[in-house]
């Protein structure tokens, strides 16, 4: 009994992480073999744009809404009202965004990718690939692992303008703040740095999504069921590790890039 | 000319299964064998092993001079291209039509123009009769049909090795009788290395030119066909009798005292019937592989029933076969070169296609 306690253990702390390490590293290798494969790219990228665009923007525009409020409405009892925009920008641009970003990659280009790797693998597709002289690192996983990051970019990018759009509406309109006021303050503590960092992480969080739903794909076993498991541990395991990344790229954020002073 | 396969103390486990060990066999070059064994006895991982898909714990598996498990990636991707597989499902890819999907080795693999390998790839599934839906995708057919397109796929480089997981489960038995046909004949065209594995004791027992069993994480048995076909062991009886009596359980293998009570009352799996004659090519073609019937027996001093070798229409192929033979050679303008056997075959002995000089 101890035994197999033992072996979960170890399973779950050492042999998968070796694994999922071995496959990034191989990964990592075959993006630079020839040819790219640039057909599965565009296809990809194009799908997880169609599964995630508009969900984004969705959760986008209540999410500046509502940050506007709640912040408006605490540094209106401080009486600082001229500062929400500046409020709206750090929230939003450094923080929400790459958020909002990482929970639709992980939620939707994540178990897209991991349904659709895992389904080939159970019915031995993957197999068929590799006996027919074809890696599947540089067929599949590759060209879905950058079409992620490289969404990711893109979703980050929109989610902040649409998130500043919705947080500017909601002061402007609804809170009665200035439009003068609300572009001022957010001339004032905006920085390009904030952008460059956060469109990093996005990148950081495609790449780990992409990763993890093609390893889990890769490993589902165990029929229809098994790749059912597989998407949803990919989703828990993408959603922890993005926001473990978010937090350590954050504190080094703050470590090396002096905020603007107001 | 097809390659022999080497297997040399293999041992794979899943995790404390152990799923086979210490399998030890010689897959002949150009001779058609079969593998046999209960649901569960890992026959699909010993092919998968076979193709370095899974890595065996221990053993070699030897392919020329090139130790399977041992191989880099690289070499192992190159290896691999003298492989054919067809798996238990057929492997399509789902998102290309059937064209596309046998195709596919083809645009990978070689630098030929569209209009040959559309003529390559409509020759093949004429072979496996499946002309006219070449535009269907694989979840629009049936698993039959995904089968035998699968088996076009596998086909299409002229492999040396052909491992086929199941051809006949889930197909009709005229279709059946149609695709161990296009094995015969392909064996004698391309002279393929065949290794089959199927549940199908028709098959088994008048495909092959070998046999294994495969039964409790052991090979039990593995030899000519008519070595099986005559065998005293109570499992491999039990096996190709279909019976319920003997060593095999519904789950792996009879407790004791089952085994036991089926003594006392003296159960038994019973004789095996007389060896039937070996399904022959179609007309024109010999098969380098082929054993001459009653070879093994007369060499092991084993006497097979009476009425052993006869066929439908009457005609014992003891007596037969050296007759066939001339005819056949002599058409292929070889007369002399007859394949005989016991023994394994001479790797020097290339294929003998009627009309066409080899
Ligand atoms: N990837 C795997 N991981 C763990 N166990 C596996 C794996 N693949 C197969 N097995 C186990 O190996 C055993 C043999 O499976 P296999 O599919 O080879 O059987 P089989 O002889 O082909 O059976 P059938 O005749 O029904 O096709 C089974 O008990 C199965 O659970
Ligand atoms: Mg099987």
């Amino acid at each position: 009994m101890s035994g197999r306690v033992g072996d979960g253990v170890v399973n779950v702390m050492i042999r998968e992480p070796g694994r999922f390490f071995a496959l990034c590293l191989d990964t990592g290798r075959a993006m630079f073999r020839w040819p790219f494969q640039w057909r599965e790219f565009v296809q990809q990228a194009w799908f997880i744009v169609s599964v995630t665009v508009v969900p984004t923007m969705l959760v986008a525009i209540p999410f500046g809404g509502i940050l506007s409020l709640q912040v408006g409405g605490l540094i209106r009892q401080l009486g600082a009202q001229s500062y929400t925009g500046a409020t709206a920008v750090v929230a939003i641009v450094r923080e929400a965004s790459p958020l909002v970003t990482s929970l639709l990659v992980a939620g939707a280009a994540g178990a897209a990718i991991c349904a659709d790797i895992g389904s080939r693998k159970i019915r031995e597709e993957i197999d068929a690939m590799e006996v027919l002289g074809i890696d599947p690192l540089h067929r599949l996983v590759v060209p879905r692992v950058l079409a992620c990051a490289f969404v990711a970019l893109f979703l980050n990018g929109l989610v902040s303008v649409v998130g500043l759009m919705g947080g500017y509406f909601f002061n402007v309109m609804l809170q009665d703040g200035t439009p003068g006021a609300y572009l001022a303050s957010f001339n004032a503590i905006a920085q390009l740095p904030d952008l460059l960092q956060a469109e990093f992480k996005a990148f950081v969080f495609g790449v780990t999504a992409g990763l993890v739903a093609s390893y889990k794909g890769l490993n589902a076993r165990g029929g229809p069921k098994g790749v059912g498991d597989a998407v949803n541990q990919t989703v828990v395991i993408t959603f922890m590790l993005l926001f473990l990344e978010n937090f350590l790229i954050s504190a080094l954020y703050f470590q090396l890039v002096p905020s603007k002073g107001m | 000319m097809g390659v022999e396969i080497r297997v040399e103390g293999l041992t794979k486990s899943f995790g404390r299964q152990v799923i086979w060990q210490d399998v030890s066999l010689t897959v002949p070059a150009g001779e058609i064998s079969v593998l046999l064994g209960p649901s569960g006895t890992g026959k699909s991982v010993f092919l998968k092993s076979l193709v370095g898909l899974l890595k065996p714990d221990r053993g070699h598996i030897w392919i020329g001079d090139r130790d399977l498990p041992r191989l880099s990636e690289s070499k192992l991707y190159e290896t691999r291209k003298l492989f054919g597989v067809l798996f238990q499902d057929g492997a399509l890819f789902g998102s290309m039509n059937l064209f596309d999907n046998v195709a596919f080795p083809l645009r990978e693999h070689t630098r030929k123009r569209e209009s040959e390998i559309k003529r390559i790839v409509l020759d093949k599934m004429e072979m496996v009769g499946l002309l006219g839906a070449e535009h269907k995708l694989p979840g629009e057919i049936s698993g039959g049909m995904r089968k035998r397109a699968g088996l076009a796929r596998a086909l299409v480089l002229d492999p040396e090795i052909l491992l086929v997981d199941e051809p006949d489960s889930g197909l009709d038995p005229v279709r059946t009788a149609f695709l161990n046909q296009v094995f015969l004949d392909l064996n004698a065209q391309i002279g393929a290395t065949f290794l089959i594995v199927t549940h199908d004791i028709n098959t088994a027992r008048t495909l092959p030119d070998n046999i294994g069993l495969l039964y409790q994480r052991h090979l039990a048995m593995f030899g000519p066909r008519e070595m099986l076909l005559s065998s005293e062991e109570p499992v491999v009886r039990q096996f190709l009798n279909a019976s319920k009596v003997g060593p095999i359980g519904m789950s792996e293998e009879k407790d004791e005292s089952e085994l036991e009570a089926e003594a006392r009352s003296g159960q038994d799996p019973g004789r095996l019937p007389p060896i039937p004659p070996q399904q022959m090519p179609s007309d024109g073609l010999i098969r380098a592989g082929m054993h001459a019937p009653g070879a093994w027996c007369a060499a092991h001093g084993v006497t097979p029933p009476p009425g052993s070798f006869v066929d439908e229409q009457g005609r014992d192929w003891v007596e037969e076969w050296p007759r066939y033979v001339a005819s056949m050679t002599e058409a292929a303008g070889m007369a002399g070169s007859v394949p005989s056997r016991p023994g394994r075959t001479d790797p020097s002995r290339r294929r003998y296609d009627a009309g066409a000089e080899s």
